[in-house]
Order: C-alpha cells, then structure tokens, then sequence
C-alpha cells in the first residue's frame, strides 16, 4: 500500500513540476527584488514591516492559486483524458488514488513555500540588513499557511472528484473568501435567532476558517504567536483536511468513470 | 459490491468523526484567538483610507463586515462586564470610512461609545465626534441630531451643546415637530429628569439594537424610581413637619394618611424607608442608574 | 479452471434529462474462458464490448451480475496483479517517457524494484521500442503508444491480458508484430481476451469467439468450426442468362451482368446444375466451392436482431 501511495504522490509531484509549476517562484523573486526598494521610499521605519506583509502575503497567495488551478484538474483531468483506465486495472484502491494525488500536490506546495522561504529571509538579510530573534515567529506564520494549504487542497481535490474544472474553480475561489473571513461568518450567526442560527452556525463551521490561520498582521508587527494556537491551529487543519479528502473518496468509490 | 458499500460505510463514519474533532478544535481555536484579541489587525491598519482603496470596490461589503465584528466585539465585553473597549472606537472610524452612509454604525456605534462603563465604552466625547462625522455625511438624516443631542445631554452633560444639537436637528427638511420641543426643553440648559426620559423613552421605540433597548430600559426604571423616590421623601418630611419625627416604617405614613400603601420600586420591591427619612432601594444592583439616591447618597 | 467467469453481467444507463429512460449496454452477459485459452469477444461498434471490459476493470459498476477472474471476485483489487489491461485508443501520462510509464506501472503492480529496470528494458525491446530513450510519451505516434499500451499490459507477467482493439490505429507492420506479441503469450499460456471487429486477426488467433450485437451475446463458437473443409454451396458463373430459367429452382442468389450469371448452388445439387447448363449450351466460366467462414457466422448472428425485431 504504502508503495503504491509514495508512487502516486511522487508522480503527482512529477506532473506539477514537468507542467512548470515552480517557474511561479521566479515570479516571486521578482515581485520581491522589485517592490523591497519602494518600501522605504513609501514609508521610511517601515519597510521590515511592509516586506513581511507582502512576502508573506505572496507566498500565501501564490499557493492558493497553484492549489486551486492544478487543484482542480486532479482528478477530473484523469477521467476526462481516460489515464485512469490503465490505473485502476492495477490492484490500486480507488482510496489510494485520491489519498495520492492529495499527498502529491501538498509536496508540490509545500516545496514551492519552502523555496519561497529562503528567498523571503534572504531578502529580509538584504534589504532589512539581518535578522532578529523574533524573525523565528515569520516560521509560525508560514507554518500556518502550510495549513491552509492542506485544506485548500483538500477542498480543490473534492470539487475535482464531481465538478468540472470552470465550476471547481469558482467553488474552490468562492470557499477561499469565505474562509477568509472565516470569524465574521461565525460572528454573524451569533447575531441571528431560531432555525437560522442553527443553520447558520452549521454553515459556519462546515466552512473553512481561514482567518485564524492568518497570523501575518501579528508577526509583521512582531507579536509572538502563542503555542497553544499552533496545537489547535494544526489539529483543526489535519483533521478538516482528512474529513474533506474522506468526503472525496466517497465520492469517487461510487463513481462511474466515462 | 460488499467491498465498495464497507468503504462508503467506513469514509462515512470517519467523516463525520473527523469532522465533529475539527469542530472541537476550531472552538479552541477561536477562543484562544478572542484572547489574544482577535482584532489587533484594526489596529494594525494604517486608516480606514487605506481599507477602502484596498477593498477594490467591495468597501460596502467590507463595512457591513467591520460594523458586525464592531458589534461582537462591543457584544462579547458588555457580557462579561469588561470595562476596556479600545478597539470599539478604530473599528467603527473604520466602518465609517469604509461606508460613510452607513447610518447605523453612527446611530448605535455611538451610543456603545458614550455610555458610562461597563454599560458602554464611556467615551462621550469620541462618541460625539462619530456622530457629528455622521451628520457631516448624511445631512438629510435628521434622527443623528438625536443621537448628538442626546449624547450631549445624558453622558457629556453639556446642555448647551445639546439645545444646539435639537435646534439644528429640527431645522432639517421633514423632522418630526418632537425635535422643536425637545430644543424648547433643552433651553433649560440643565438637567432635568422628564426630559432625560423623554430622550431615553424614545431611544427604547426607536433602537434596533437589543443591548441599548435594554440599557433604554434600565434607565427608564431608574428615572422612575428617582423620581418616586423624591416624592416619598417629600412625604417623609411632611410627617417630620407634622409629627416632629421620622416615620419608622410606610405603615406609619399610611396611618398618617400620606400614603395609600406599601410603595414598591419599579421592580415590584418594597422602598426602604431610613431613620433620617431619606429613601432608598432595597437592591441597587437592580437599579443601577439612580442618580440622587443612589448607594453613594448619604446625607 | 476457469480463467474468467461472467454470470448475468449487465449495465443500464439511466438517460434522459431528469435521467428516467434507460439504456441497456449489456444484457445479462454469461461467459466462461478457460485458462490458456485465447478468446474473441466480436462484434460492431457500440455492441458492449468495451463496456464489458470497464465493467471487468472497476471502471464502471454493474447494475447487475457479477463475474470472477481466476476464481476471485472479479472487483477485488488483490486479482490485478495478474491481470494486464490494455484500453482502446489508450491515452498515458504525455509528460512521462515510456520507461518511466513503465516503472511506475510496474510499481503499481507490486513488480519487485530488483526486477523492474530489467524487465522494463526486456520489454521495450519486445514491442520494438528500444531506441525512445528519454522521449517525452507526448511525441509518440499512435502506433508507437499503442506498442507503449501493449507493454504496460504485460510489465507484471499477468496471467490474464485483457486486449481492447489492439490492432486499432496501426499500420500493416505493426498489426503483424501485434499479432507475432499475442501469438507468443498464447505460447507462454497466457489467457487472453480481446475484443476486436476484425474478423481475420480473431480468425487467426483465437481459440474461441463469442459475438455480440446490441449488448447481447449472440453466440458462442470454437474457431476450428468454422475451418471446416467441407463446401457446403458452390458459386457458379456461366455465360449465357437465357440458362437461369432451367436452373433458376436449383440456384439461390442469382445476379445478372450483361450475359454473366453468378448465382449460389447446394453442394449436392452441383452435378444437376451443370448437366442442365451444358444442354441449353451455356459457357461455363468458374465452379468455386464456398467455405463457410467466421464472416458468415458474425453476419448470421447480427443479423438476426434485424429479422426479430418487430417494428412499433
């Protein structure tokens, strides 16, 4: 099983990589080396402040959209194009297939940040001139936005089990934004009455919760992030992002392929 | 077949298992979140300038968003009888900026501002500025004198800004004719506790927000004590001026024929009734405006 | 013992906008291959026989029936390792050269790391694919991804090759060096099952056929039968069209071009035939026997539908 499981994930990885994926990393750079000098010309005592926000930002961002656009063809692409059939007449579990391709594209983004990361310290030794004890906070928010990926991935793959790839898309980008503002839906059903609190906080809680992954604010203006948020931070992710990818395998145990 | 239906069962269950567990942690989550004071980013925010131009557009929505997480961060402290409200006062300048017609945010955000602690932010002066932002920007909209003069009169106590408040407020193409009496009242330039019921009774018909309509309430019962409260004293010392003593007890004012009966607070309990003839409530704490016989009187 | 076994294999589709109608793409299908065997599964275009292999490979589910593979339920994954599976007009992973394809198909199907890399190279060289090297599969011709398809079907040593149209999309050679590939897994003892509507490679490779027409087994026949020597009609071409009137009771099928007859005679009225044609002087051109062949069966088994159904 579990050679089965490495081998779909690394192929996945693979096909990321061979469809040029990473080449978004040169963007980053880019987006780095050019905007770093207009910090301090914008607002000077704040350019460490503004860098953290944008690299942290773009590293966030440019994951969610590679998440979402090889997201979504995850699955739908294989039926579509009929590479299953040479698959699943292998003793490969249909589990396995999803778990895999799950696995596969979390690597991919998670390589992706991890490059981003060094090129984002290196520009804070740069263009900031060194680093401080509290720049070990910066880690805590990547970490958080690796989580965020686990579940956007999760949410892309279940839509790419059903959906075609235009509307994946569109459920995929609409669940981001409503994650964003992941505490305001809850604050939100806090404020109704009746049937429709109930409704509303059951809505509340199916979605996503971005917003309390997003410590950028805080470690920007160096605020440390405290251990027990990253616990149940992690613990939400882990077990959002498996009930979501579980979802997908029922889905696609039943499901009769073209 | 068999095969495929354990599977179903199996991701069934664990689906509903993992998501149950992600539920729990997400309410940890949030609650260590509230601690840390989930809003810093407000602060964090250069101005309300900067929100709208980084909305892209989407500045109404985003002010509905800043105006609900105003109301639950004002809801969640008032429950537990905080008395820090610093964030109340960048988010609603925030929402303002976002939606500058944002009527409510003036109307409500205000008062939330300027009641005394712990019932509000006790932040009058900040409290009129929003309003007047308000008024700056929606100038047909008559009721935000209102809010103005009323916020002048009961927790700045500035009587003259208060007249001038319902003065301009009357002067606005279709306001009711209650404004012209109001700035008639207001002449008084002092306090005087029929006109701050006026202004609290109409605050309880006119809000829609739950928490002021039962502060309104609060307040209203207390006036109404204050008041009879100042009647049973004069009462106290009609007996003083006929029997040369202070009553003991209400029967003896009864007997005396100054009272018809036990008088009861707004609450249904019995006043107390003290040697020297002043007059109190039995449980301040459900009283908790009184302003001449509060707990603090002593004569 | 039985390599494949299928008992009432159906699949319905549920058509329609509000998905009320059905459609039956395979009815009931009941069929048995030995082990060893190379089997036939015949018929045209939309007759079921690619449904039957989805249904075979967990592709799609059954609306009923079930079937065994070497005595295992056949939607057990375990019962993969020994089986190849090569699809219709297959499509691979484009990004990948055909070793890689390879390696981690093999992978997939538990070929041991020790083995792979030989194995794989083994393999190339066996569907003529030696010299790819690193090509990307994307810049394949559809010949040479079909020799790709045939040796992923076969990288695991399966026991039982399923073959869907294996000849489709290849030019001349390359059907002869399929038909060579098949012909020596035949010889290995390979069971094998492919589906094709071309009659002469299931002619010449098959042990057994079954067709189908409209998704429902037509028939069931050993090839061998079909080779029988015997003549049962005889086709005769003569000049002289005035002959037929004598002839015309003992003739079937009789076609007229200018003077020219060619008609259908039994074998046994033959002699009666010509001795009637030589006394009204007609000018005998050929007398062929006609053998029966595996094209007469498949006709005679798709067209009986036509003869059934009963217009509405």
């Amino acid at each position: 099983m579990t050679s089965r499981l490495s081998a779909i994930t690394w192929n996945t990885f693979r096909e990321a990589v061979r469809d040029r994926v990473l080449y978004n990393l040169v963007l980053f750079v880019l987006l780095l080396v050019a905007s770093a000098p207009l910090f301090s010309q914008i607002s000077i005592g704040l350019e460490k402040l503004m860098l953290v926000n944008v690299g942290l930002s773009s590293i966030s961002l440019f994951g969610v959209i590679i998440a979402i656009f090889v997201g979504i063809g995850l699955v739908s692409k294989e039926i579509e194009k009929k590479t299953l059939y040479t698959i699943l007449s292998r003793p490969v579990r249909r589990w396995e297939f999803i778990a895999g391709k799950y696995l596969g594209l979390l690597l991919t983004l998670v390589v992706n940040a991890a490059l981003m990361t060094v090129g984002f310290y290196v520009a804070l030794l740069i263009f900031i001139g060194g680093l401080k004890k509290t720049d070990a906070m910066l880690l805590a928010a990547i970490y958080f936005i690796l989580l965020q990926f686990m579940i956007m991935v999760a949410l892309t793959l279940l839509f790419s089990t059903f959906s075609t790839p235009i509307f994946s898309a569109i459920f995929a980008f609409a669940l981001f934004v409503i994650g964003t503002f992941g505490e305001d839906l809850k604050n939100f059903a806090a404020m109704s009455h009746g049937a429709t609190k109930w409704l509303a906080t059951a809505a509340a809680y199916v979605m996503p919760n971005f917003a309390s992954l997003n410590v950028i604010a805080q470690v920007a203006h160096e605020q440390s992030v405290s251990a027990h948020l990253i616990i149940f931070n992690t613990v939400y992710a882990v077990l959002y992002s498996i009930a979501v990818t579980t979802a997908a395998v029922l889905i696609f145990e039943r499901r009769n392929l073209k | 077949m068999n095969r495929s239906r354990k599977v179903t069962v199996i991701c069934g269950a664990l689906l509903l298992v993992l998501f149950a567990g992600s539920v729990m942690a997400r309410r940890q989550v949030e609650k260590i979140r509230g601690k840390q004071a989930t809003l810093e980013d407000v602060l964090y925010l250069p101005s309300g300038k900067t929100v709208k131009k980084l909305s892209l557009g989407y500045s109404s929505l985003l002010a509905n968003i800043y105006w609900t997480r105003a109301v639950q961060y004002f809801g969640s402290r008032h429950l537990n009888s905080s008395s820090h409200y610093e964030l109340l006062e960048p988010l609603l300048e925030i929402t303002t900026d976002l939606d500058p017609q944002l009527i409510v945010a003036y109307e409500t955000g205000s008062i939330f501002l300027s009641q005394r602690v712990p019932e509000g932010a006790g932040q009058p002066d900040k409290a009129a500025a929003l309003v007047e932002k308000g008024i700056r920007a929606n100038p047909t909209y008559w009721r935000l004198y209102f809010t103005l003069g009323f916020i002048h009169y009961v927790d700045r106590h500035d009587y003259k800004a208060a007249q001038e408040a319902f003065q301009k407020g009357s002067e606005v193409p279709g306001a009711l004719p209650w404004m012209k009496i109001m700035a008639a009242r207001m002449a008084e330039k002092a306090y005087d506790p029929s006109t701050a019921t006026y202004l609290w009774k109409t605050i309880f018909e006119t809000t829609h927000d739950p928490t002021i309509k039962e502060s309104a309430a609060k307040h209203l019962l207390s006036l109404r004590a204050d008041s009879e409260m100042d009647e049973l004293e004069r009462r106290a010392q009609a007996y003083y001026e006929r029997f040369k003593v202070y009553p003991e007890e209400w029967s003896d004012l009864v007997r005396a024929g100054l009272l018809r009966g036990i008088p009861v607070d707004p609450n249904g309990v019995p006043y107390k009734l003290r040697l020297d003839g002043t007059v109190q409530v039995e449980d301040p704490k459900q009283l908790p405006y009184l302003e001449r016989h509060g707990p603090k009187e002593k004569k | 013992m039985l390599a494949i076994e299928i008992k009432g294999l159906s699949k319905e589709y549920a058509v329609g906008f509000w998905k009320q109608q059905r459609r039956p793409a395979l009815k009931s299908l009941n069929l048995n291959v030995e082990a060893g065997e190379t089997f036939g599964f015949l018929g045209p275009n939309g007759a079921g026989k690619t449904t039957t292999l989805k249904l075979l490979m967990g592709i799609i589910f059954p609306t009923s029936g079930s079937a065994t593979i070497l005595g295992q339920d056949f939607l057990d994954p375990e019962i993969k390792r020994r089986v190849g599976f090569l699809p219709e007009q297959p499509y691979f992973y484009d990004y990948l050269s055909a070793p890689e394809l390879l390696d981690y198909y093999a992978r997939l199907s538990g070929v041991p790391a020790t083995v792979r890399k030989q194995r794989i190279g083994e393999l190339l060289g066996q569907v003529g694919l030696s010299d790819v090297g690193n090509k990307q599969l994307r810049k394949f011709s559809k010949g040479m991804l079909q020799r790709v398809g045939i040796a992923q079907a076969i990288i695991h040593d399966p026991e039982v090759v399923f073959l869907d149209e294996p000849m489709s999309g290849l030019d001349p050679v390359g059907r002869h060096e399929v038909r060579e590939l098949i012909q020596s897994l035949k010889d290995r003892g390979k069971t094998i099952f492919f589906s094709t509507h071309i009659l002469s490679d299931a002619e010449a490779l098959c042990d057994r056929v079954a067709v189908i027409h409209k998704g429902e087994l037509r028939g069931v026949g050993v090839v061998n039968d079909f080779r029988s020597s015997v003549a049962e009609k005889t086709e005769v071409i003569w000049l002289g069209a005035n002959a037929l009137g004598v002839v015309n009771d003992l003739v079937a099928d009789p076609h007229i071009t200018s003077d020219t007859v060619r008609a259908t005679a039994h074998s046994s009225d033959l002699d009666r035939v010509l001795e009637k044609l030589r006394q009204q002087h007609a000018q005998l051109i050929s007398v062929t026997p006609i053998h029966r062949t595996l094209e007469d069966y498949f006709l005679d088994k798709t067209r009986e539908e036509e003869k059934e159904s009963v217009p509405s």
